[in-house]
């Protein structure tokens, strides 16, 4: 169904979403910078309403691939904030069980197929889980987040054509953040229109405000309903930006701060709660209980991830080689 | 570098007294060696010109070590030292050590087989442990490998070569006897670490059961002191196996039985030992049957290969006109040598009063990688125990 | 009374056994489909899937644009939501552009989750040199994909290898690649209509002999037993060993092989540097050095992009005739 149902419910539950990823993130900058965790970190500041906007339209049958900058998706998706700490924190309750870390987090159940470090390689993935699906009959839609930098990749360009020659059914979602790391997209792409690249394949693509979560939310809906009818695949360029560095290693070099907070005026969550506000759909108690909630959540995960323990090194080698395909 | 005293592990070159191009004969001295026990001089028993230094002046190496290299002047020859004493593990024959099951052993880092002419061995690493296994030195063969290295027929077919000698021999070919003597001693103080322990043992009482036990038989069956020393020697072998066995690739494999080899002199020169087999089991007279007649069949040169190969220790009895005291080396592959001395009169301390006693020193010659001092005095304090009782021998 | 005369083998030849091996797999199990350039329409680049799109259907025998990476990743994704792809890459030359998704992905996601995964895909490629198509096109990169971690890798080098290999593969949950020397395809051999299956982890004794170890794979094999035939008219019996998969090694036929004989030359048509014959080389090093009667030996590419002219290329790799030239050595130096 591809109208929004904006009820109070709904309301509350876009908000919550956005801001638990939001004080997630901050919480796992305390942690990188006190060690906790490690390796690469990258934040989704700013892009919240991407994930959180298009998680609406999918069932629990339907199926995710994300990139390495995938805490939005990972939480909009349900994954329990614990499991992500305790992966992130390298523990054997990890999601993971610690082998993945922030930027591979899988879950089967929840048909979260990663967490891509490589730019594009998720894409083919997705293909495969899409054809897989709809060899078995069923009706899944795939959900492929990337961001502008993918586009120039080969595999995004194979993907999409062979998505569209075999009518995959693919919802492609561009979280354009207008930098690939440190590269801005007028530099890279001749074409800086990420949906007419889309569109030469034959593709239906919609632009899309990738700040307004409700924008998100509706053009997904359609397009996701839209897919599921045997339509093919489907491109959404959610105009978005992201916050903060492309990762904690990152000096901005490329950008100005008055560029960021310019953004940051008009970031999701300001527009919504704002917007909520403004039209007395919600109270300052309500959102404060909304906060309140979720850093109770964050902090019981960091405490879960704390108390977990360091999968034995004679373990390591154990999934190398699968004895069975999982049932 | 060169065990030159008990408990020797390792020593300090402090000094050379020759430099390459020097020419050496058999006795020059070619070094002095700094040790716990002092200055000692190095001797060499070769005849040659000194070709390569290869430890320098204040250097600590163990022993073993190759200290100096000696060209001879002689290319590798083909004719392999004969050896009688060093041979397969005690129950089989040369030929059937050359199976190998279960996984490899490594063998112990050896010394590094050096060729004539100083250059390294060069031997397949098989062939290598094969030699170790059989005792046969490969350094004069000639190989049949790639780039002219040593490889396993090379050493199967000396090993070959090695038994048919003594296997019906009537006769010896002295100097190749003496070859192998001397081949076996080098390497033994090459390679054993000797630790060395004496006991001057009261024969009082030993002598006199023997008159009184003699005066009972015949002149053919009265036995010799020989008997008695050799039974006590192998009773006591007993109680410390660790001295009763062989020491093979790398580590002590313990005797199946003990069998002494007795030393016997040829006359001529020449030194041989064959095996009394299962000395311990044997009555005193089965003993003095069996000395009889390996003496004379090894005078005669008509032992078996079985004796010849199979001795887990080794006996020397000086007898009537040997020195005082033997300290001996070991034969290797086994792990000690029990030395006899002459049976003399010497003054005793007995109940606070002085007497005249009959006693004989008696020398253990221990492999220290293999027994301990405690080992080989617990085995000399046996023997004293047992000749004290001579009618329960 | 039954029929006595009834034949008990089948000749056919190495292609033909490939084609029966995936004509099997489609018809036994409705997870298997078939992707890959040019494998319907075209009747596969080899020949070895003619007739197949009309006996199986677009939905299971799919042609692809060329897109390697894409090909490869949808075949991971496939696997890892229920179904048992089989992929063609034309041959190893291009499976260059899919690295990404063999190692980061197909090689890596179930050791990523956790084990949530298994990715039972088998990516079968076409590889080797010997046919005058020069540089990239000669390529021999079973020794690189050896190198990976949570990658079977197979070698089938006779007829009834190529047969039943495959099939193996599809029972195993890990992603496996599958190399088809491309001198392979057109022999000829029986086959014994009693075998109805074959492991995928075991090295092989193609001909026992006490001098001298041969150990090859692939396209190496009948160029192993070439040279061994050579050999034997020397009174120099050489074992030839079949490797037949390279990850895992199967170290305990090779150490079995090698400590029995005592000598070894390796056959390995892939350039020396870093390859499969170094790591066998160094594992008999580790394991068997002390049964070693003469220092390992191998026969490998010539370290040269592949040269286009008959004579140069067939210079360029391994023959029977230096194969036997390096055991002669070691058997009976000159």
């Amino acid at each position: 169904m591809s109208r929004v149902h904006l009820d109070h419910a709904h309301m509350r539950h876009l908000l919550k979403e956005m801001i638990r990823i939001r004080h997630f993130e901050a919480k796992c900058v305390e942690l990188y910078q006190a060690q906790k965790i490690l390796g690469f970190l990258h934040l989704y500041d700013g892009e919240e309403a991407v994930s959180v906007g298009t998680m609406q339209a999918l069932t629990s049958d339907d199926a995710v691939v994300a990139t390495y900058r995938e805490h939005g998706q990972a939480l909009a998706r349900g994954i329990p904030s614990s499991l992500l700490m305790a992966e992130m924190l390298g523990k054997v309750e990890g999601c993971c069980r610690g082998r993945g870390g922030s930027m591979h987090f899988f879950d089967r159940g929840r048909r979260f197929y990663g967490g891509n470090a490589i730019v594009g390689g998720g894409l083919p993935l997705a293909a495969g889980i899409a054809l897989g699906d709809r060899m078995q009959g069923r009706k899944s839609v795939t959900a492929c987040f990337f961001g502008d930098g993918a586009v120039n990749e080969g595999e995004f360009h194979e993907t999409l054509n062979l998505s569209m020659i075999w009518r995959l059914p693919v919802l492609f979602i561009c979280e354009n953040n207008l930098y690939a790391m440190g590269m801005a997209i007028e530099r890279a792409d001749a074409q800086t229109h990420v949906a007419r690249q889309a569109a030469s394949y034959g593709m239906p693509t919609e632009e899309v405000d990738g700040m307004d979560v409700v924008a998100v939310e509706s053009s997904a809906r359609r397009a996701v309903e839209m897919i599921r009818d045997g339509g093919g695949p489907r491109f959404l360029e959610c105009k978005t930006y992201r916050f903060r560095a492309h990762s904690m290693f990152d000096a901005q070099a490329y950008r100005t701060k008055d560029e960021v907070e310019a953004w940051r005026k008009k970031g999701p969550i300001v527009r919504f709660q704002g917007w909520l506000q403004d039209n007395h759909l919600i109270t300052a108690t309500e959102i404060t209980a909304i906060e309140s909630e979720v850093d109770h959540e964050i902090a019981d995960a960091v405490a879960f991830a704390e108390r977990g323990t360091l999968e034995a090194v004679e373990e390591v080698e154990r999934f190398v080689v699968m004895k069975e395909v999982p049932a | 570098m060169p065990a030159l005293g008990a408990d020797m592990e390792a020593g300090t070159l402090v000094e050379w007294l020759v430099k390459p191009g020097d020419k050496v004969k058999s006795g020059s001295i070619i070094a002095v060696v700094e040790t716990q026990k002092g200055a000692i001089e190095i001797e060499v028993f070769h005849e040659g010109t000194i070709a390569e230094i290869s430890v320098p002046v204040g250097r600590r190496v163990p022993v073993g070590t190759i200290l100096a290299h000696i060209d001879d002047g002689t290319p590798p020859s083909p004719l392999p030292p004969v050896q009688v004493e060093i041979s397969a593990p005690v129950g089989k024959t040369a030929k059937s050590t050359g199976e190998t099951t279960g996984p490899p052993v490594p063998p112990r880092p050896s010394l590094g087989l050096i060729a004539a002419g100083g250059a390294r061995l060069k031997i397949t690493p098989v062939a290598r442990r094969r030699a170790a296994a059989l005792g046969v030195d490969p350094r004069n063969v000639a190989g049949s490998g790639i780039e002219g290295s040593i490889r396993l027929a090379d050493v199967e077919r000396l090993a070959r070569s090695v038994p048919e000698r003594p296997r019906h021999v009537a006769g010896y070919d002295a100097a190749a006897m003496r070859a192998a003597i001397a081949a076996a001693m080098s390497r033994s103080k090459r390679e054993i670490p000797h630790y060395y322990l004496t006991e001057t043992i009261d024969l009082g009482r030993a002598l006199a059961w023997l008159e009184s036990d003699n005066s009972t038989k015949s002149p053919q069956d009265r036995l010799l002191p020989a008997a008695l020393l050799l039974k006590a020697s192998a009773l006591a072998l007993r109680k410390t196996p660790r001295l009763n066995g062989l020491f093979l690739d790398g580590e002590f494999k313990p005797g199946e039985g003990i069998h002494i080899g007795w030393a016997v002199s040829l006359r001529g020169g020449g030194l041989i030992a064959p095996a009394i087999r299962d000395a311990d089991r044997k009555s005193l007279s089965e003993i003095m049957s069996a000395l009889r007649d390996v003496v004379e069949r090894a005078r005669k040169g008509s032992l078996r290969s079985s004796e010849l190969g199979s001795a887990t220790v080794t006996v020397t009895s000086l007898g009537d006109r040997g020195a005082e005291a033997v300290t001996a080396i070991i034969h290797p592959p086994q792990v000690a040598i029990i030395g006899f001395g002459r049976i003399v009169t010497r003054p005793w301390v007995v109940d606070g009063r002085i007497e005249a006693r009959f006693v004989v020193a008696t020398t253990l010659a221990g492999d220290h990688r293999v027994t301990d001092g405690h080992a080989g005095g617990l085995f000399l304090t046996n023997i004293r125990d047992l000749l004290q009782e001579p009618d329960k021998l | 009374m039954s029929d006595a005369t009834h034949s008990s083998t089948l000749r056919l030849t190495y292609r033909e056994a490939c084609k029966q091996s995936l004509r099997q797999a489609l018809i036994e199990d409705p997870r298997v489909f078939l992707m890959g350039e040019d494998i319907g329409r075209y009747g596969g680049c080899y020949a070895v899937t003619k007739g197949m799109l009309e006996e199986f259907g677009e939905e299971r025998i799919r042609d692809t644009p060329l897109a390697e990476s894409a090909i490869a990743g949808a075949g991971i994704g496939a696997a890892m939501v229920g179904m048992r792809p089989i992929v063609e890459v034309m041959t190893c030359n291009f499976s260059l552009l899919a690295l990404d998704q063999i190692v980061n992905n197909a090689a890596t996601i179930p050791h990523m989750s956790g084990g949530q995964f298994a990715i039972p895909l088998i990516i079968r490629m076409a590889t080797g040199g010997g046919r005058r198509v020069a540089a990239q096109h000669s390529h021999s990169l079973e020794g690189w994909f050896a190198h990976i971690p949570g990658l079977r890798i197979l070698t089938p080098a006779t007829v009834e290898d190529a047969r039943f290999m495959l099939l193996g593969a599809l029972r195993d949950p890990n992603p496996t690649l599958i190399f088809e020397h491309v001198m392979l395809y057109n022999i000829e051999e029986d086959l014994d209509s009693s075998i109805r299956a074959v492991d995928i982890d075991r090295a092989k004794v193609r001909r026992a002999g006490r001098d001298v170890s041969l150990i090859a794979y692939g396209g190496g094999l009948p160029k192993a037993l070439a040279a061994a035939s050579l050999l034997s008219k020397e009174g120099i019996e050489a074992e030839v060993l079949d490797l037949r998969v390279l990850r895992p090694l199967d170290t305990a036929a090779i150490l079995e092989s090698v400590s029995r004989t005592r000598r070894c030359v390796i056959v390995d048509e892939a350039w020396r540097s870093g390859s499969i014959s170094a790591e066998i080389g160094m594992r008999i090093a580790e394991s068997a050095f002390f049964e070693l009667d003469a220092p390992l030996r191998r026969v490998c590419g010539r370290e040269v992009p592949m040269p286009y002219a008959a004579h140069l290329e067939d210079a360029c790799l391994p023959q029977p005739e230096g194969i036997a030239a390096a055991a002669r050595e070691l058997v009976a130096p000159s």
